[in-house]
């Protein structure tokens, strides 16, 4: 009785608590390493110039590149851009300026029910709304699947940046006659920047890899096509097809595409990080 | 000088770009009613042939018309819990890790950037990924262990998911540990408690309700996840008590047959599917962030 309750059995508790946590911990980098690893292996011998601004050639001939996919790429993440980033931020300024009413309530609850939403069921929707119409799959209605992806994780950011401007910012502004438009797009604005900017670029690395809403919108593509009405392919959309196929080569195309693309996420990451670092809003 | 025309055209501005607010906020509420009028009025039809016995049968006979989803929910159900049961240790250790052990250094920082780099890979590679190194190693397991030999199947789809929704639950927890008071853990230790109890019956129990938000959440994810599903699944519509074998969730038949559907009810019903999927995620999303936003991170 007194060795269970005793100190030292308390002590043996804690370490062995603490040495459990730490192992079971980096057990996690086992996956990472393990993934990381696989795509380096195959993927780093496909991959160089000709990989990149080449076609994809059909089964049998060797080499064929990613190029249709990294052009279509561009394509939905400029279209989704361009869809998602003014809004995203008009509707972060709107929650920041109007903290409590009935129409910013229903806002917040759209945002977060949106940020929920499983990708597939937006893919369904860009469907229903942009391919049925149009009567074809298209870029159009890719861009579209993404750029809603996008939109709350940059009205997010806009908010939360927002919100840690300081008042007396807002208040001196004003106290020199400056109308209350121009102080919130020439003085709040502008100090949040950076968390605006690192939301976009959170968006993009979130959309880059996306492929359940592609599917059915996007479509996929052999050849490079910069019609917005017609299909494209993209770099995860490649990499699905390409893998689920039987064939040899076309994995090691798969291959050579999931190390471009976690390139692409990584420096994604890297640039985030550093533009925090660089402009970190502190008051 | 006609000072009323300046102040007029201060005015007009400053309206106009409230109201380009209040437009693009109504913008947002319009798409969040749009979704869910568009996923019922496609899904009406379904809706309407088969009530609500489209939730309990499970029989899905496309050429016959005759479509029920349970086959779906029970896959997801049991890949998403599994997934769910086979995270929360090592998300918990992490949360554990990251918010009380290491705060900062290198250890931190090496595990941190770990999990920022699971968190940011694409889901279709997390798949590509698990189909070339993991089914294999789960087929010679399971031919160890004399089990029909898929290698795809619910437990693969269960780990997949368990390595994508770690980080999730992992960094809301993390932040929800480290807003715990230092006077309440200090306490704690000045009556003699070691690290342990002080995590046991302070730090732990005082964030229970933000790492259950972070939990909550993740299963969100999970729930939702398609791609990593759909590669090691195995698609199969059959529901089978064992987890070795293969299986099909609500969101991977949707992203298998929607393509290739052709006929109205059976496109209805793919949709049917997509709305359950919407309102589960959307009701565990809702219940998570509320639960965030009153213990305020």
């Amino acid at each position: 009785m007194t060795i269970i309750n005793g100190v030292s059995y308390r002590v043996f508790k804690d370490h062995l608590f603490k040495i459990t946590t730490i192992i079971a911990s980096f057990l996690l980098l086992v996956p990472l390493i393990l993934i990381l690893f696989y795509i380096i292996k195959n993927g780093i011998s496909t991959i160089n110039w000709e990989f990149i601004i080449n076609m994809p050639k059909p089964v049998g001939e060797s080499g064929g590149g990613i190029a249709n996919a990294i052009v279509g790429t561009f394509m939905l993440i400029g279209i989704a851009s361009f869809c998602a980033i003014p809004l995203g931020i008009l509707v972060g300024i709107f929650l920041y300026d109007h903290k409590s009413s009935i129409l910013s309530w229903w806002t917040r609850f759209s945002v977060e029910v949106l940020q929920g939403v499983p990708s597939i069921v937006i893919g369904i929707l860009a469907y229903t709304w942009i391919v049925i119409p149009n009567g074809s799959f298209s870029a159009l209605s890719g861009g579209i699947a993404l750029g809603i992806m996008m939109l709350p994780i940059i009205v997010k950011s806009t908010e939360e940046t927002l919100n840690l401007i300081p008042n007396h910012l807002k208040e001196a502004s004003l106290a020199l006659g400056v109308p209350y438009y121009k102080t919130l797009l020439k003085v709040i604005v502008p100090c949040a920047m950076s968390g605006i900017v690192t939301g976009i670029l959170i968006g993009i690395a979130r959309i880059v890899g996306e492929t359940a809403p592609l599917l059915f919108t996007a479509f996929g593509n052999q050849f490079i096509n910069y019609n917005i009405l017609k299909p494209v392919n993209s770099l995860p959309l490649m990499i699905f097809n390409y893998a689920a196929s039987p064939y040899e080569d076309w994995h090691k195309i798969a291959w050579g595409a999931s190390f471009f693309l976690v390139a692409v996420v990584f420096i994604l990451n890297v640039i985030t990080k550093l533009v925090v670092r660089r402009w970190k809003v502190q008051f | 000088m006609n000072t009323k025309n300046i102040y007029n055209s201060k005015n007009f501005a400053d309206k106009f770009n409230s109201a380009l607010y209040f437009l693009s906020a109504f913008l947002i509420i319009v798409l969040f009613a749009a979704i869910c009028v568009t996923l019922t009025v496609f899904s009406l039809q379904s809706i309407k042939t088969f009530g609500l016995s489209f939730l309990t049968a499970s029989l899905w006979d496309p050429v016959a018309g005759k479509f029920g989803a349970l086959t779906y929910i029970y896959g997801t159900v049991l890949t998403s819990t599994l997934a769910l049961l086979l995270s929360i240790p090592f998300a918990f250790s992490v949360i554990v890790f990251l918010g009380e052990y290491y705060t900062e250094g290198i250890l931190s920082n090496i595990l941190k950037s770990a999990v920022e780099l699971l968190a940011g890979i694409p889901s279709v590679i997390y798949g590509f990924w698990a189909l070339y190194a993991l089914v294999p190693i789960i087929r010679k397991f399971e031919m160890a262990f004399e089990i029909p030999p898929y290698g795809v199947g619910i437990l693969t789809a269960a780990i997949v998911l368990a390595i994508m929704i770690i980080p999730y639950s992992a960094s809301i927890g993390r932040e929800a540990i480290q807003l715990v008071p230092s006077e309440l853990k200090e306490s704690a230790y000045a009556l003699g408690a070691t690290q342990y109890e002080v995590l046991r019956y302070v730090t732990v129990p005082y964030a229970r309700s933000g790492i259950f938000a972070g939990i909550l959440l993740s299963l969100g994810r999970a729930v939702g996840e398609t791609m990593a599903v759909t590669m090691v699944i195995g698609n199969v519509n059959k529901i089978s008590l064992n987890i070795f074998a293969p299986g099909n969730t609500m969101a991977s038949v949707i992203a298998n047959q929607f393509s290739e559907a052709c006929d109205k009810l059976y496109i209805s019903s793919l949709v049917e599917i997509g709305l359950v999927l919407f309102v589960i995620t959307g009701v565990i999303n809702v219940i998570g962030k509320y639960i965030l936003k009153k213990i305020s991170i």
